[in-house]
C-alpha cells in the first residue's frame, strides 16, 4: 500500500494540474482585451472530485485488473448462433435487404434522406476498411478521394453536361488514378509515412478546390448538380427537352419524395454492390494477400508477393469506392463546396472502421449506421461528437483493437514466450 | 536592389517561422527515434501551451503586473510545466498500453488522441480567436530608398531562443546521463532495458522534452502572431512533421535544418506566388523528399534487418 501512495498522489496531482490549466480557467474576449475568467466553485469541486477518483483508482488498480482478467477468461462476445450457420445467415441477409428495400415506402421523407446519407457513410466505411482494415495501411486523407469523386461528377456535369451515369465510371476511374499516383511513391516506404502523406493529400485537395476559383467556384462550391435519372426518366417536375419525366411516364402525380426514394434505393444498391465486391475480393488471392501482408510483411515477400503492388491495389480500390460514394453524395446534395470535405470527414470514417472492427464488414456497416444516426437522434450530442470519436479511437485501440465485431476466422497461432 | 532586399525580407521571415517549426519538429523526431511512432498529438501539445501562455499573460496583466520580462518568464515556465504534464499523461494513457502492438494500432491511437485534444480545448476554451497585445513591439529597419527590410525584436528573440534551446538540447543529449540513456534506447530499446536503463522513464522523458520545446515554440509563436485558436496545432504539427522528415527523421540537427528550409520555402511561396499555396508547397516538398530521398537530408538510410 505504501509503495502505491506516492504514484497515486502523483497521478492525482497531475489530474488536477491538467484540469485546472484547461477546464478551470477560460480566456475570454472583452472588447479589445482578452481576460481570464476563473470558473466557479462547482467546476473546481468537479476537478477535485476527479483527482480523488484518480487517486482511489491508482490504489486499487491492481485488484481491478485482476478482476477484469478473470472476467475476460470467462466470457467472450460471440455472434448469435443462427448467424454462424451459412444457410441461415444467407436467409437473414436476404430478409435484411428486403426490409431495407421496403423502408422508403413506409418512412417519412426526412428519414429516407438521412438513411441515404448513412448508406453513403457505409460505402465510405467499407472502402476505407479495405485500406485500413484489410491491408493495414493508415489512410488519413480518405476524404480527398471522396472530394475528387464528388467534384468529378459536378465539374463534368456543369462543363460538359455529363449525366450521373456517364460521369460515375469516370469518377471511379479518376479517384483510382489519384490513389495510384499518390500511393505509388509512398507505399514503398514504411507505413507511417503513408498516414502523414495522405493527411497532406486530403488538405491539398481541399485547398486546391478552395482556391482554383475559376474552375471549381472556390468556397462558393458548385450548385445545381442534377440527380441521377432512371433509364432516362428524370425526376424533376418538368423534364428537359427530349426527356420524359418519371411521373409522366407512369402517369402518377408529381411528388418530390420520388426523387429521395430513388436516391435511397440507388445508394442501397451501390452499398450492397460495394459490400459484395469486397466480400468476393477478400476470398480471392488478392484479398488474401492484403491480409497476409498486414500480418507479416517479410513472410509475404519470401513467398514471392510484391508488397508494393499488393498495397497499391488495396489503396487504389479503396480510393475508387470513395469516388463512387462522392458522386452519389454530390447527386444527393445537389450542391458541393470544399466545406464538405474537411479532415473531420476522414476522421469520422476512420472512427467507423475502428469501431466496427478492422476487416469486419458487418461491424463496419453497423458502426456506420450508429455513427450517423446518433447525432441525428441526440442533437445535443453533436457538440461532443468529435471529442467522443477521438476518445473512441484511443479507447478501442487500448482495450479492443480488433473492434466490437471482429472478423473471425479459424486460426492457429504460435504462442510465444 | 529593391528586389534583393525584398528577397532578404522574405528569407528573414522564413527563418523566423522555420526556427519555430524546428522547435516543434524536435518532439516528433525524438519520439520517432526512440519508439518509432508518429506522435500525432504533438501539434496539439503546442496548441495547448500557446493557450497556457495566453492565460498566464492575460491573467498576470489583470493583476496589474506589467514587467514584460517577468510576464514572459512566468508564461514560459508555466507553459513548460503544463505542456510536459499533458505530454506525459498522453503517453501514459494512449501510447504506453499499445506500445507492444502493431504500428497501425499505435498510429490510430495517436490520431484519436490528437482529435480528442483539439476538441477538448475547443469545448473548454471556445472556437473563437483569442488575441493578446504585442509585448515587444518595434524593431530595426535598414536598407534602401524603395524598400526597407524590417527586423522586429520578436524575430531576433525567436532566433536567439531557438539557438539557445537547441544548444542546451544538444549538450543534454550528448553529455548528460539521461541523454546517453536516450541515445541507447533509440539504438536498441530491448538491449538498453537489459543493461538496467529504465526505458519507460526514458520514453516518458522524451515526451516531456519534446513538449517543453513545443511550449517554447508556443510562447514564441504566440507572441509573434498574437492570436490563438484550437486549430493551430493541427497544421503546425503537420508542418513540423514535414520538417522532421525533410531533415531526416530521428536526427536532431536534421529537424533544425528541415524546419529552416521549410520556413524559407513557405515564405518565398507566399511572397512570389500566393500565401494560399503555402501548405500545398510544403506537402509537395514532403512528397518529393519521400520519393527521392526518404531518409531525409541528414538521415541515414534505414537498413532493414530480418
Amino acid at each position: 500500500m505504501k509503495g502505491k501512495l506516492l504514484p497515486a498522489f502523483f497521478a492525482a496531482g497531475l489530474t488536477l494540474l491538467l484540469g485546472a490549466s484547461v477546464l478551470g480557467v477560460q480566456l475570454q474576449s472583452q472588447g479589445i482585451d482578452t481576460v481570464v475568467m476563473v470558473h466557479g466553485p462547482l467546476t473546481w469541486l468537479g476537478l477535485f472530485a476527479a483527482a480523488v477518483v484518480v487517486f482511489a483508482y491508482q490504489l486499487i488498480k491492481g485488484r481491478v485488473q485482476r478482476v477484469r482478467e478473470k472476467a475476460r477468461q470467462g466470457s467472450r462476445f460471440r455472434l448469435p448462433a443462427f448467424l454462424e450457420n451459412p444457410a441461415q445467415r444467407r436467409l437473414m441477409i436476404a430478409l435484411a435487404i428486403g426490409a431495407l428495400l421496403l423502408f422508403p415506402f413506409l418512412a417519412e421523407r426526412s428519414a429516407i434522406d438521412i438513411a441515404t446519407l448513412t448508406l453513403i457513410y457505409v460505402m465510405l466505411g467499407l472502402g476505407l476498411n479495405v485500406v485500413v482494415g484489410l491491408a493495414g495501411l493508415l489512410d488519413l486523407g480518405y476524404v480527398g478521394f471522396y472530394a475528387v469523386g464528388a467534384y468529378t461528377y459536378a465539374l463534368l456535369n456543369s462543363y460538359f453536361g455529363f449525366s450521373f451515369w456517364e460521369a460515375l465510371p469516370i469518377a471511379g476511374g479518376m479517384t483510382a488514378l489519384f490513389g495510384y499516383l499518390l500511393g505509388f511513391p509512398v507505399l514503398r516506404l514504411r507505413g507511417d509515412y503513408l498516414a502523414i502523406v495522405t493527411l497532406g493529400f486530403g488538405e491539398i485537395i481541399r485547398i486546391l478546390l478552395n482556391n482554383l476559383t475559376e474552375i471549381t467556384g472556390g468556397p462558393n462550391g458548385i450548385a445545381r448538380i442534377p440527380e441521377p435519372s432512371l433509364f432516362n426518366l428524370q425526376f424533376a417536375r418538368r423534364a428537359d427537352e427530349g426527356y420524359t419525366s418519371f411521373h409522366e411516364f407512369f402517369g402518377i402525380a408529381y411528388d418530390p419524395t420520388h426523387k429521395v426514394m430513388y436516391l435511397y434505393i440507388l445508394s442501397l444498391l451501390f452499398a450492397l454492390a460495394v459490400a459484395y465486391i469486397i466480400y468476393r475480393l477478400m476470398r480471392m488471392p488478392i484479398g488474401r494477400a492484403w491480409e497476409a501482408l498486414r500480418e507479416d510483411d517479410i513472410a509475404c515477400r519470401s513467398l514471392g508477393l510484391n508488397p508494393t503492388a499488393v498495397k497499391l491495389s488495396a489503396f487504389t480500390i479503396g480510393a475508387s469506392f470513395a469516388g463512387i460514394a462522392g458522386s452519389i453524395f454530390a447527386a444527393r446534395q445537389g450542391f458541393i463546396s470544399p466545406l464538405s470535405f474537411t479532415f473531420i470527414e476522414s476522421a469520422i470514417v476512420l472512427a467507423i472502421v475502428v469501431l466496427g472492427g478492422m476487416g469486419s464488414q458487418l461491424g463496419v456497416i453497423l458502426a456506420a449506421i450508429a455513427m450517423t444516426l446518433l447525432p441525428e437522434i441526440a442533437r445535443e450530442f453533436n457538440e461532443y461528437r468529435m471529442l467522443l470519436f477521438g476518445l473512441i479511437m484511443v479507447l478501442m485501440m487500448v482495450w479492443r483493437p480488433q473492434g466490437l465485431l471482429p472478423l473471425k476466422r479459424p486460426q492457429m497461432e504460435l504462442k510465444r514466450g | 536592389m529593391e528586389a534583393s532586399l525584398y528577397f532578404l525580407q522574405q528569407v528573414i521571415n522564413g527563418l523566423t517561422i522555420g526556427s519555430t517549426y524546428a522547435l516543434i519538429a524536435i518532439g516528433y523526431t525524438m519520439v520517432y527515434g526512440i519508439i518509432g511512432m508518429i506522435n500525432f498529438a504533438h501539434g496539439e501539445i503546442y496548441m495547448i501551451s500557446t493557450y497556457v501562455v495566453f492565460i498566464v499573460i492575460a491573467g498576470l496583466s489583470m493583476l496589474g503586473i506589467d514587467s514584460t520580462a517577468f510576464l514572459i518568464v512566468a508564461a514560459l515556465l508555466v507553459a513548460i510545466v503544463v505542456a510536459s504534464a499533458h505530454a506525459f499523461a498522453v503517453e501514459r494513457v494512449a501510447y504506453r498500453p499499445v506500445r507492444g502492438s502493431k504500428r497501425l494500432i499505435a498510429l490510430i491511437s495517436a490520431i484519436g488522441m490528437s482529435i480528442f485534444l483539439q476538441n477538448y480545448i475547443l469545448l473548454a476554451q471556445g472556437s473563437r480567436d483569442k488575441a493578446i497585445p504585442s509585448l515587444l513591439p518595434g524593431g530595426w529597419q535598414f536598407g534602401g530608398d524603395g524598400f526597407a527590410v524590417n527586423l522586429s525584436y520578436m524575430q531576433v528573440i525567436i532566433f536567439v531562443v531557438t539557438l539557445v534551446s537547441m544548444t542546451v538540447l544538444a549538450l543534454f543529449i550528448s553529455r548528460s546521463r539521461l541523454g546517453r540513456a536516450c541515445r541507447a534506447c533509440s539504438q536498441d530499446r530491448g538491449m538498453a532495458n537489459l543493461l538496467g536503463i529504465n526505458t519507460d522513464l526514458v520514453i516518458s522523458m522524451t515526451f516531456v522534452i519534446g513538449a517543453a520545446l513545443a511550449a517554447v515554440a508556443g510562447l514564441l509563436l504566440g507572441m509573434y502572431y498574437g492570436v490563438v485558436n484550437p486549430y493551430i496545432g493541427f497544421l503546425a504539427g503537420l508542418k513540423a512533421f514535414t520538417a522532421a522528415v525533410l531533415g531526416g527523421i530521428g536526427s536532431i540537427p536534421g529537424a533544425v535544418l528541415g524546419g529552416l528550409i521549410l520556413g524559407v520555402a513557405e515564405a518565398l511561396t507566399g511572397a512570389y506566388l500566393s500565401t494560399e499555396y503555402n501548405d500545398v508547397v510544403s506537402f509537395g516538398l514532403l512528397i518529393l523528399i519521400l520519393l527521392f530521398r526518404p531518409w531525409g537530408i541528414l538521415g541515414k538510410p534505414e537498413v532493414e534487418k530480418i
